[in-house]
Parts: structure tokens; sequence; C-alpha cells
């Protein structure tokens, strides 16, 4: 099957989880690590700790993972886990993200509740939700360097990602409209760029 | 606070969950007022301090942020059947809270996204698939950006809050530039925060 030759091209090229539970293990790790939030860490592990992804590719995943409806490490999971094992995969991978966390969660839920309301257990989630936006703004920056491979141009790059920062940051225009929207006309915008580098390519060849 | 739900109340729970889990573009913190509109205000299974607290503590515990909705299912769960301190009865409820909840919010999404993305990787070679990709990812990296703003903005002003913006800016330029561990920022963080310097 040209999945397996596929996987076994993969192989050669670089790290891929190398079973079920190497999967699930390495998503239950990558979740508790996660405090105030798992997009965090999610492209620090899964492509500079273990390498299964570049960052060209997790920005290619995340688009789909954001774009759909769902939590979006979860579904990067999912989709992560189904490309290597199939459903099977999928599901370990669902599995690793949330089976650990939740118990840990029920449990500081039982046993802590009223901690929650103290003073210090506030001053703590309000300093570490100040580094954890820290964090998630720093993997959009390590990011950037992966657009130098985009089709479209850097002026236009730029622009789209402009946009993006005032529609969600300043206007707070709700996520669909702007995926929806922009995404469309930045789709679009590719597609006219794709298909006239190919165009070129062809016109040279012949 | 003690709930008698029938079985019709908890069918009435998931398919709910389950409705907004197809909303939930941008994870399932976005429909969060709406479930605070369902279980509190319109059908009174939570307090507002329980579900102000289920957020709370979801957002404070290692994670994905989606296990907000566990907690509320556990919360459900504990005001139907009595409690903890009611047994094993009362952590049954609890727990049946917490699968109807958040098997209601995966269930739907995670399968279409389970079937979307296998097609997109099926017709990755596909000449809207590659442009979607690559339109998409500029977008997606000032949505990054834009997240980290906003988590800091949505609580505070830079004036008046600066030590806390002080902060995530040195944490940002210190994920952006070298390699120290996350865990050790996430840590600061906490200290400086329960010590009130932030």
């Amino acid at each position: 099957m040209s999945a397996a030759s596929e996987l076994s091209q993969r192989t050669v090229l670089r790290p891929q989880p190398t079973s079920l539970s190497d999967l699930f293990w390495s998503m239950t790790w990558l979740a508790l690590q996660g405090f105030g939030g798992v997009l965090a860490v999610v492209q620090r592990v899964l492509v500079d700790e273990k390498r299964w992804l570049t960052n060209e590719e997790f920005i290619e995943d995340w688009a789909v993972a954001q774009i759909l409806p769902g939590p979006n490490v979860v579904n990067l999971a999912l989709m992560i886990g189904d490309r290597y094992f199939g459903l099977r995969g999928g599901l370990a991978a669902l599995a690793g993200v949330l089976a650990f966390p939740l118990l840990v969660v029920l449990v500081i839920a039982a046993l802590f509740a009223s901690v929650a309301d103290m003073p210090m257990a506030q001053g703590a989630l309000k300093g570490m939700g100040a580094v954890s936006a820290g964090l998630i703004a720093a993997v959009g920056l390590r990011l950037v360097s992966a657009l130098k491979a985009n089709v479209m141009s850097a002026g236009v790059c730029i622009a789209l990602a402009a946009i993006t920062f005032v529609a969600i940051a300043i206007l707070r225009i709700p996520l669909a409209w702007v995926l929806l929207g922009l995404g469309a006309v930045a789709t679009l915008w590719a597609y006219r760029q794709i298909s006239a580098i190919e165009l070129a390519s062809k016109g040279g060849r012949s | 606070m003690i709930l008698n739900l029938t079985a019709a109340d908890w069918l009435n729970l998931f398919t709910h969950f389950a409705a907004l889990s197809l909303l939930a573009v941008g994870g399932a913190i976005t429909t969060a007022p709406d479930m605070q509109r369902y279980l509190v205000t319109e059908q009174h299974w939570l307090t507002d301090a329980q579900f102000t607290s289920s957020v709370a503590l979801a957002q404070a515990a290692p994670g994905p942020n989606v296990l907000f909705v566990a907690l509320m299912g556990w919360n459900v769960g504990l005001n139907a059947g009595g409690g903890l301190q009611a047994g094993w009865i009362g952590l049954a409820y609890a727990l049946l809270g917490v699968f109807v909840t958040m098997f209601g919010i995966m269930l739907p999404s995670t399968t279409l996204t389970f079937m979307a993305a296998r097609w997109g990787h099926q017709n990755r070679e596909l000449r809207i698939v590659r442009a979607f990709k690559q339109g998409m990812a500029p977008i997606v990296i000032a949505l990054l950006v834009a997240t980290g703003w906003l988590l800091i903005a949505g609580h505070s002003q830079p004036t008046k809050d600066w030590p806390l913006w002080l902060l995530a800016v040195i944490c940002m330029l210190l994920v952006w530039k070298t390699k120290i561990h996350l865990l050790w920022l996430l840590g600061t963080g906490a200290l400086l925060g329960a010590l009130a310097v932030v």
C-alpha cells in the first residue's frame, strides 16, 4: 500500500512515534506540561523536542486544527495520531491528551476546590496566565520564519497577519468570521499564486 | 444545592453540549457564555460560583482548557447526587456528569475533524488544499500572537498592571530567542503571582 511506503519513507527522513503507547505517553506528557493551556508548549514539544513535525508542517496542521470546531490541541493530536497509526493512533493521541489531565483536574477539584478562591492561588493563577500569554505569543513569533517558503509574497503575508491581529485582538471580531472571511481571501490569493507558478514552470519546460 | 435530574435532563445536557461542540471554532471556551446561560440562568443546575470556579480551576491545572467542561459536568453531578459526602453514589453521579458533558462537547467536533483532516491529507496535492494551507499560514501566526495578547489584555490595563505585562513580554522574548524550559517560566510566574509581585 502507498500508506506503508509513505510511512517507511518518513522513517528515513525524521523521527516519528514508534508505537501507540509512545504516542499516548508523548501526548500525555505534552498535555501535563500545559499549565494555562497546552497551546504554549505544543510547538516546542512536537517540533523542537520530538521533531515529528517541521515548523512549516506545524503551521499547516495548526490551520486545519484551528478552523475546525473543537479544542485545537485535541484536534491536532487526533490528526497526528491518525496520520501515523490510523484511527487507533488518533484515539490513542486523543486519550493521551485528555485522560491524565482529566484525572488531575478532578483530583484537584475534589481535594482543593476551596483553594481556588484563596488570594495566593488567585495570584499564582494570574502570574501563570501572564506567562502563558507570553509563551503563546512567542510561538507565533517563532513560526514567522516558516513564512519564507510561502507562495505569497512577504508583503501579502505581513498584511494578512496584521489585519488578523487587529481584527481579533483590537476589534474583537468573532474568530469564526475572521477565519471564514480572511481565510477565504487568503486561500484564493494563494491559489492564484500557485496557479501562476505552475503555469510558469510548465511554460519553462516546453 | 440538591437537584433531581431525570434521564431526560441528562439527555438534554448531552445534546446541548453536543450542539455547542460544532459551534466551538477556536476552542470550547468560545461557547462558555452560552454554557453559563444554559447551566446557571436557565436550568439552575450550577451556581454562578461553581461555574466560575470550574473555568478557573481548569485553567490552573495542566492540560487542555476544554477540561473546564468536565468540571462543569462534575459539579452538576455533585449537585444531583448529593456531593462527595454522599459517598460512592455522589462520586458516581459526579463521574456521570463528567462523561455526559465531555462526550457531548467532544464527539461531534472530533468526528468532523477526523473526517475533514483525513480528506485533506488524502487530497493534499490538490491545488485548493495547498492554497488553503499556504493562505492560512500568516493568519494562523497572527492568531497565536493575538491569543497571547487577549489572554493578558482581557483582564488588565497596561498602565495599571504593568508588572504583569512586563512579565508576559519578558517570557515572550525568552521563549522566542532561547531554549529555556517552559516549566521554569510557568513556575516563576506562579511564584511571582502568589507573592503578589505581579
